[in-house]
C-alpha cells in the first residue's frame, strides 16, 4: 500500500509544513517508509512552493511521485499546474477561499475547504494549512488525527506554545469538514 | 531505536559530527547549503571549528591544512564547486591526507543548473584532480544510507590515510526521511586516534629542532621518489578491489534482464524491478553501493546465456555509469539506457518502458 500526496501553493502558506507534519505523524504512528521532497522558488514569499509526500509499505522509489493519490492546492496556480498530477479516482483538496477556479478533471473527487476563510475568522490566517491538514485527515483517514496534531504541537507548537489552542481549533474544524465530506461522498455512492 | 525525520544534507552533517568530524570548511552553493549551515551551528557545540572560506578553492585548501594535523575533517560542495576544489583534492591525495569530501551534485557542465543530477560520475570516480589518483566513492540512495556512509567514510579515510568521497545528489540532499543516527564517537577514541596520527601529522615543533612536514608526493609524510608513491597508491587501489567492493544484487540468478543503477536512480530502478517482477518479467537488479572501486564481480557473475539485455538507468546525458558497465560486460549482452539529465528526475514508468523494450515485450 502506497499513499502519495502532492501539496502545492505559494511560499508563506505553510505548504512545506503541511507535508512535513504528515511525514512526522506517519513516522510516529506507523512503521511505514516515509519520504518528503520539497520544491520551491527562490522568493521567501509569493513564489511557488510545493512538496511531495510518499507513505508506503515498501521502500519508496522516486521521492517525486509521477502521479499522486491526493493533491492539495492552496492557489489557482497550483490547481492548474497539479490537477493533472492526480491519479484517476484520486482526491483533490481545494482551499476555496483562495482558489477561484475549478478543476477540469471529471474523474476525481473534490473536497472543497474554505481553509483561509476559517483561519481568518479565527483571527490568524496562518493556521489555514492546519485547517486543511485536518480536512485531509478527516477525509482520507490515512493517519490517526491525534498523532498528526501531536506532530504539529511538537514542531510548530514548540516555538510558540501559546498558539497550541489555536492550532488545535483550526485542525479540529478542518477535521470535521473532512469527515462530513467523506460521509457525503459515501452517501452519494 | 529512535527515528528522527531529517533532511539529507543535515543528516550527513550530523553523521559526520557523530563520526568525530571536528573541522569543516566550505562555501555556499545550492543544493548543499544545509550542510555548512548545520555545521556552523553544531560544530562549536562539540568543540569543533566551522569556517566559511572566501571561495571553494580556499575552503578545500583549509581542509588540506586541517586534515594534515590528523583530526577528522570534511568539506562539501556541489558539482561546479567541487571542480573548484579539485586542485586541493589532488594535493590531499598527493600528500595522503585522511579527509571526507561530499558532493551533493547538480546539473552541469559548468554552472549547469541548481537542480539535482548525476552528471559527476566520471569526475568522482576517475578524475577528481590531476595525476590519475582514485578515491573510495560512496553513492547513497536514501537518507539513512547517506548517514551510514558518511559515518563509515571517516573511518575509511583514517584507515587508508586518504581522501574518501561521497557522491550524492540534490534529491538525496533535499529530501527528508526517518533516520536512525549512529552513536557519538567518544572523545577518548578521537584523542587516541590523534595521538596515533602524531606519527605523520603536523602538530607543531614543540621546541624540537625538526618537525613533520606534509608534502604533496609522499606517503604518510615519508619522502620518496614520485614514481614509488604512484606505485604504492596503485597497490592500494588494487587492494580496494579485494577489500572495498560493495554492491547489492536482487534476483540476478534467474534473470533474463538486469536493471542496474546507482545512487538516487537505484531506488527508482528498484521500485521498477519490483513492478516488473509482479508483471511476470524475470528482472534482476544490480546496484553498486560504492561506485569506486567499481563492483565488476557483480556483472561477471551473471549468466549471460539467459540475458536479453542490461538496462542502465542514470541521470546523466550523455551516460557515464553506463560506460563502466559496458567495460565489464564486453558485449556479452545488449546494453540499453534510460537517461535523464539537467535536473530532471528519472521516472519509474520510463525505466519500466525501457526495460520492456529491451526484454522484447510480449
Amino acid at each position: 500500500m502506497e499513499n502519495t500526496v502532492l501539496i502545492g501553493g505559494i511560499g508563506g502558506q505553510g505548504i512545506l509544513v503541511f507535508g512535513q507534519l504528515l511525514c512526522l505523524a506517519a513516522m510516529e504512528a506507523t512503521d511505514k517508509y516515509v519520504t518528503y521532497f520539497p520544491s520551491y522558488s527562490m522568493e521567501k514569499r509569493g513564489g511557488t512552493s510545493d512538496c511531495y509526500v510518499t507513505i508506503s509499505d515498501e521502500p519508496v522509489g522516486s521521492p517525486k511521485a509521477e502521479k499522486s493519490d491526493y493533491v492539495v492546492v492552496f492557489a489557482n496556480m497550483a490547481l492548474k499546474k497539479f490537477q493533472h498530477a492526480l491519479n484517476p479516482g484520486g482526491t483533490l483538496f481545494v482551499d476555496t477561499s483562495v482558489c477561484t477556479e475549478k478543476t477540469d478533471r471529471t474523474d476525481v473527487h473534490v473536497v472543497e475547504v474554505p481553509a483561509g476563510e476559517i483561519a481568518r475568522e479565527m483571527g490568524d490566517a496562518r493556521v489555514a494549512n492546519l485547517c486543511m491538514l485536518g480536512a485531509f485527515i478527516g477525509y482520507t483517514g490515512i493517519l490517526p488525527p491525534d498523532k498528526v496534531l501531536d506532530a504539529a504541537h511538537k514542531t510548530i507548537g514548540a516555538k510558540r506554545p501559546e498558539l497550541r489552542a489555536l492550532n488545535e481549533e483550526a485542525f479540529s474544524k478542518g477535521l470535521e469538514i473532512g469527515a462530513q465530506a467523506k460521509a457525503a461522498h459515501a452517501a452519494s455512492v | 531505536m529512535e527515528r528522527v525525520f531529517m533532511k539529507g544534507c543535515q543528516a550527513i552533517a550530523e553523521a559526520a559530527i557523530r563520526a568525530g568530524c571536528r573541522f569543516f570548511a566550505g562555501y555556499p552553493i545550492t543544493p548543499q547549503n544545509e550542510i555548512p549551515e548545520y555545521f556552523s551551528r553544531r560544530l562549536p557545540e562539540v568543540g569543533g571549528v566551522f569556517l566559511q572560506g572566501e571561495s571553494e578553492t580556499a575552503s578545500a585548501a583549509m581542509l588540506y591544512g586541517a586534515g594534515a594535523t590528523g583530526i577528522r575533517a570534511m568539506t562539501s560542495s556541489s558539482s561546479c564547486g567541487i571542480s573548484l576544489m579539485s586542485e586541493a583534492i589532488g594535493w590531499m591525495a598527493g600528500a595522503c591526507i585522511p579527509v571526507v569530501i561530499c558532493n551533493v551534485s547538480r546539473g552541469g557542465p559548468g554552472i549547469g543548473s541548481i537542480q539535482p543530477s548525476q552528471q559527476d560520475y566520471f569526475q568522482a570516480t576517475k578524475a577528481s584532480g590531476n595525476g590519475g589518483f582514485r578515491m573510495l566513492v560512496f553513492a547513497p540512495s536514501t537518507v539513512q544510507e547517506a548517514v551510514d556512509m558518511t559515518y563509515r567514510a571517516f573511518d575509511l579515510a583514517q584507515k587508508y590515510k586518504y581522501p574518501v568521497y561521497i557522491l550524492t545528489d540534490g534529491f538525496t540532499g533535499e529530501m527528508m526521511e526517518p533516520v536512525v543516527l549512529p552513536p557519538m564517537r567518544s572523545e577518548e577514541f578521537l584523542a587516541a586516534e590523534r595521538k596515533a596520527n602524531e606519527a605523520w601529522a603536523v602538530r607543531g615543533r614543540g621546541g624540537a629542532p625538526k618537525a613533520h612536514k606534509i608534502r604533496c608526493g609522499t606517503r604518510f609524510g615519508v619522502r620518496c621518489p614520485l614514481e614509488q608513491k604512484n606505485k604504492e597508491d596503485w597497490e592500494m587501489y588494487e587492494r580496494w578491489k579485494k577489500d572495498e567492493i560493495e554492491y547489492e544484487t536482487d534476483g540476478t540468478e534467474d534473470a533474463e534482464l538486469i536493471i542496474t543503477a546507482y545512487g538516487i536512480s537505484a531506488r527508482i530502478a528498484r521500485s521498477a524491478v519490483s513492478i516488473l517482477r509482479k508483471e511476470g518479467y524475470k528482472v534482476g537488479f544490480i546496484r553498486p553501493i560504492k561506485i569506486h572501486p567499481f563492483p565488476e564481480i557483480a556483472y561477471e557473475q551473471l549468466d549471460y546465456s539467459r540475458l536479453r539485455g542490461i538496462l542502465c538507468a542514470e541521470m546523466s546525458i550523455p551516460p557515464q555509469f553506463t560506460y563502466d558497465v559496458e567495460a565489464v560486460v564486453r558485449k556479452r549482452a545488449p546494453i540499453g539506457t534510460c537517461l535523464r539529465s539537467g535536473g530532471e528526475i528519472i521516472e519509474r514508468s520510463a525505466i519500466i518502458e525501457a526495460a520492456k523494450k529491451l526484454y522484447g515485450a510480449k
